[in-house]
């Protein structure tokens, strides 16, 4: 017997019946395309296509077209990548970690999140395949292939190789737990199809759905499936961004090499897509009307873990400057000194404001439970979050050991473009998906209606 | 529904952990008696390193470091335990409901913690602490240390007992906030105070984020006073944090065994087991980044650490000891539902994870305090011992005073019918 204490809040609002459910989330993938998506898209695509014309150029070109010189080797490229990367785990968080936490607000906000993660994973990797120039000789590069280049093997002990590991592992099974938690879904929106007429999507749809009947068997196989694939997803999510981190933290850079760097950059993952789920779902709850499935206090608790892993950040930040001046080594306590007062100080700050500072006006029960103050911190550490990756890397390397070779990063209008092409990339693919897709587990939001809905409660 | 029968902490039970005490105490001695006399492999070692380190070993300073070493972990247990409660209340759990009243108990540990804290410190600082040393900040003395000079803003003694005091102090009164709280909703009932409860613990979770990391600086890693790594604040937390969750799991079992706490069922337990398991591997996975990172980029300065402890004779065994009790052994024996969900699966995990923890401690601390004239003999599970009755007799005797279910707990129900 389950039983849920009567001071726990609904998590689903507006007395809504299973009915209701299928409908207000159905109807969203049956409709014609509304005017403002084909806005959207439309904007999305000319990003894409701007930004195609950087790719274009550092394909044709190389990647002396971007802003890097012989001290700065990185810098856009692997920020964005990291950034992004970063994004992707709030998705596997909330679907995986949350599940294993039983915390059943997840299920209003999963899919979307899911969907976030894939595309933002692809966004993440196209930097590092760019940053190979010639990146159709990648699969020798980075893939351990037997190759007829005689005892010429990928470098195992590299981290940049573990990322190739780590990375499509990831993809792959976010992809997979995705797709499992679509398929059901995919059936109800094929049924609606057959009843209503629609032979054409009811055949799309059924195809997706494998021909799912939704038998008893059927769904404890399916129940199965996703708690073996939470079980992998975990420390995957973990892996990940740990495997990131040591892309900089196994070198001997003051700056880069610090031990706290695996868990601090995978609360500083979480905290970034927290950040970018809030911001694509306030739209899209808006857009939907669908309030009263991603309600106030969905968005109050995302603020919450917002708060937390913006504090454990805040706490590695301040353990790093601490453990830099304690050291007594001389490179270390300049790396920070730079850091914080050299030529990138307002990068710093920014870092330090949006990062740390911002994320602690939740503690204000008024601003978490404002969806405008929400939207506006969430974007706000969106962009500390970029500069915190862009400290590190470009920090870390500008000035070198011998000051004869000090220099400063300047990006060219290609490292924009760049940046921009992922950005019409996610967009497009998250306005694809939230048209096509049902942005709702509509499944798992009908088992949890009973329970925690609101016409329960009132009884 | 009887909600379980209050705690007695029956004459029987004090008799047998005065039996541990003196047991502890009997060990303690013999331990003392074969250091002074001396086995031959001992005495090669110390010789050898008191010709290098030009200073006399004498046993009070291996007693000395076994106490800070029981310190630092019996500290932690009880802080750890109030994070516990702290974390249930700002999570809103419900499936803990019935058993917050051990970490309550647990807590209670802390003042006596915070006087052994501050007699040791005060007694063996020199013995300890390498940089209390007056000359090392003298230029004038042979025995200068530029690098510890350069900390002294940081590690000097009145700024570290501020802090050492400061930590205690809040951490209990924030905690004597708590119990009274939820004292009061036995008597009253409601949600007002459970809700408050959720305010507290919140400024509590906040307050032993920062303090669990500096304290970590403070009584850990200042003993090797040159090295230094960003991560042993959460090394530390990982450390005690496990070890709490293992010390409440075994609380829950015996009292559950004893007919306290009946209605705890096997969902609760597995709970609990999937703690104990999933930050096993959390502390494995601070410990391999830690360890990791220092390895591959091999800066002398930080492999020092590692070397002082995997290529010395006495503290190799240790070393590879700590990565199975903490890591292989859990990760495989409660990897399985089944070893989570029954008590005797976890009566045999948990106290292997305490003792892990223990020699996670003795390793952090007993390197840097004695060198090479360190070991692990019947001095160390004597002295173990003697905390272990003294923490448990106080725990519970504080189990005893109160109601062991909070039974106006908003979540209780949850807890009672608890069901994964």
């Amino acid at each position: 017997m389950h039983v849920e204490s009567k001071i726990r809040t609904p998590l689903i609002t507006g007395g809504k019946t299973l009915h209701d459910v299928s409908n207000d989330i159905s109807r969203r993938v049956e409709d014609k395309p509304s005017v403002s998506w084909l806005i959207a898209l439309g904007i999305s695509l000319i990003m894409l296509l701007v930004g195609g014309y950087a790719v274009y150029r550092t394909l044709w070109d190389g990647i002396g077209m971007w802003g890097l010189n012989k001290t700065v080797g990185w810098a856009w490229d692997i920020t964005n990548f990291v950034w992004w990367v970063g994004i992707g785990h709030a998705g596997t968080l909330i679907s995986a970690i949350l599940l294993l936490f039983r915390q059943r607000w997840r299920m209003s906000i999963n899919r979307a999140a899911e969907a976030m993660t894939i595309f933002a994973v692809i966004c993440a990797a196209m930097f590092p395949l760019l940053h190979m120039g010639r990146l159709w000789l990648g699969f020798f590069w980075a893939l351990p292939l037997p190759n007829t280049y005689g005892s010429l093997w990928v470098n195992f002990a590299s981290p940049l190789l573990w990322d190739v590991f780590a990375i499509s592992t990831y993809f792959s099974v976010s992809l997979v737990f995705w797709y499992i938690g679509l398929i059901p879904d995919f059936a109800t929106i094929r049924d609606r199809a057959v009843k209503a007429g629609r032979t054409i999507s009811a055949s799309i749809y059924g195809a997706l759905s494998f021909g799912w009947d939704g038998a008893a068997k059927t769904w404890s196989r399916y129940e199965t499936v996703a708690l073996v694939l939470a079980g992998l997803a975990t420390p995957l999510v973990l892996s990940v961004h740990t495997i990131v981190s040591m892309d900089f933290a196994t070198s001997v850079i003051p700056g880069w090499h610090t031990t706290i760097f695996p868990p601090y950059f995978v609360a500083g993952a979480i905290f970034s897509g927290f950040a970018m789920v809030l911001t694509l779902l306030i739209i899209t709850r808006k857009v939907y009307n669908l309030e009263d499935y991603i309600t106030i206090k969905h968005l109050e608790l995302m603020n919450i873990v917002i708060i937390v892993t913006g504090s454990i950040v805040g706490i590695a930040y301040i353990t790093e400057l601490f453990i830099a001046w304690y050291s007594g080594v001389e490179y270390e306590q300049y790396a920070f000194y730079n850091r914080v007062t050299g030529p990138y100080w307002w990068a710093y700050f920014s870092m330090m404001a949006c990062n740390v500072v911002s994320p602690q006006l939740f503690w204000f029960k008024k601003i978490r439970t404002n969806i405008a103050a929400t939207f506006i911190i969430s974007i706000v550490v969106n962009i500390g979050m970029w500069f915190e990756r862009f400290v590190i890397i470009v920090t870390s390397l500008h000035r070198d050991y011998i000051p004869s070779s000090w220099g400063m990063f300047y990006p060219t209008i290609y490292d924009v473009g760049m940046y921009l092409f992922s950005f019409g990339f996610f967009f497009t693919a998250y306005l694809l998906f939230s048209k096509y897709f049902p942005v709702i587990n509509m499944a798992e939001v009908k088992s949890i209606l009973k329970p925690t809905g609101e016409t329960k409660k009132n009884k | 529904m009887s909600l379980g029968k209050d705690y007695i902490f029956k004459s029987q039970t004090k008799k047998q952990l005065l039996i541990l005490f003196s047991l502890g105490i009997l060990l303690t001695i013999v331990g003392i008696f074969m250091i002074i006399n001396g086995d031959s492999h001992h005495e090669e070692v110390s010789n050898l390193a008191s010709e290098s380190s030009h200073y006399e070993f004498h046993w009070y300073q291996r007693f000395f470091s076994n106490l800070w070493i029981n310190n630092v972990y019996f500290t932690g247990i009880s802080v750890s335990a109030v994070f516990f409660l702290a974390i249930q209340y700002v999570a809103q759990a419900g499936w803990s409901a019935g058993l917050i009243r051990i970490p309550i108990a647990m807590g209670s540990w802390l003042p006596y913690a915070f006087i052994l804290m501050l007699l040791v410190f005060g007694i063996a600082n020199h013995d300890i602490f390498h940089w209390t040393h007056e000359y090392l900040y003298d230029v004038n003395d042979y025995r200068y240390d530029a690098i510890i000079d350069g900390k002294k803003a940081y590690l000097n003694v009145p700024f570290y007992l501020s802090r050492m005091i400061l930590f205690f102090v809040i951490w209990y009164l924030l905690y004597i906030i708590i119990v009274k709280e939820s004292d009061k909703e036995d008597v009253n009932g409601g949600e007002t105070h459970w809700r408050k409860l959720f305010t507290i613990s919140a400024v509590f979770v906040v307050v032993y984020a920062v303090t669990s990391s500096v304290a970590a600086w403070d009584w850990i890693l200042s003993i090797d006073t040159h090295w230094f790594s960003t991560m042993i604040g959460w090394y530390v937390f990982a450390s005690w944090w496990v070890s709490s969750l293992a010390f409440i799991t075994l609380i829950v079992i015996a009292l559950k065994e004893n007919g306290n706490l009946d209605f705890i069922n096997h969902s609760v337990i597995h709970d609990l087991g999937k703690f104990v398991f999933a930050f096993s591997v959390f502390w494995t996975y601070i410990w391999f980044s830690q360890y990791l990172l220092i390895y591959y980029a091999h800066i002398p300065e930080e492999t020092i650490y590692y070397v002082e402890r995997v290529k010395s004779g006495i503290y190799a065994p240790f070393f590879y000891l700590n990565l199975i009790c903490n890591f292989f052994f859990p990760f495989l024996f409660l990897m399985t539902r089944a070893s989570k969900r029954h008590t005797r699966f976890l009566k045999i995990a948990c106290p292997i994870i305490l003792f892990g923890h223990f020699i996670d401690f003795y390793l952090m601390v007993t390197p840097g305090v004695l060198k090479d004239n360190g070991g692990f003999g019947f001095m160390e599970i004597g002295v173990l011992v003697v905390y272990l009755s003294l923490f448990l007799f106080v725990v519970l005797r504080s189990l005893s005073s109160r109601r062991l279910v909070a039974k106006n707990h908003p979540m209780l129900e949850e807890s009672l019918h608890h069901d994964v």
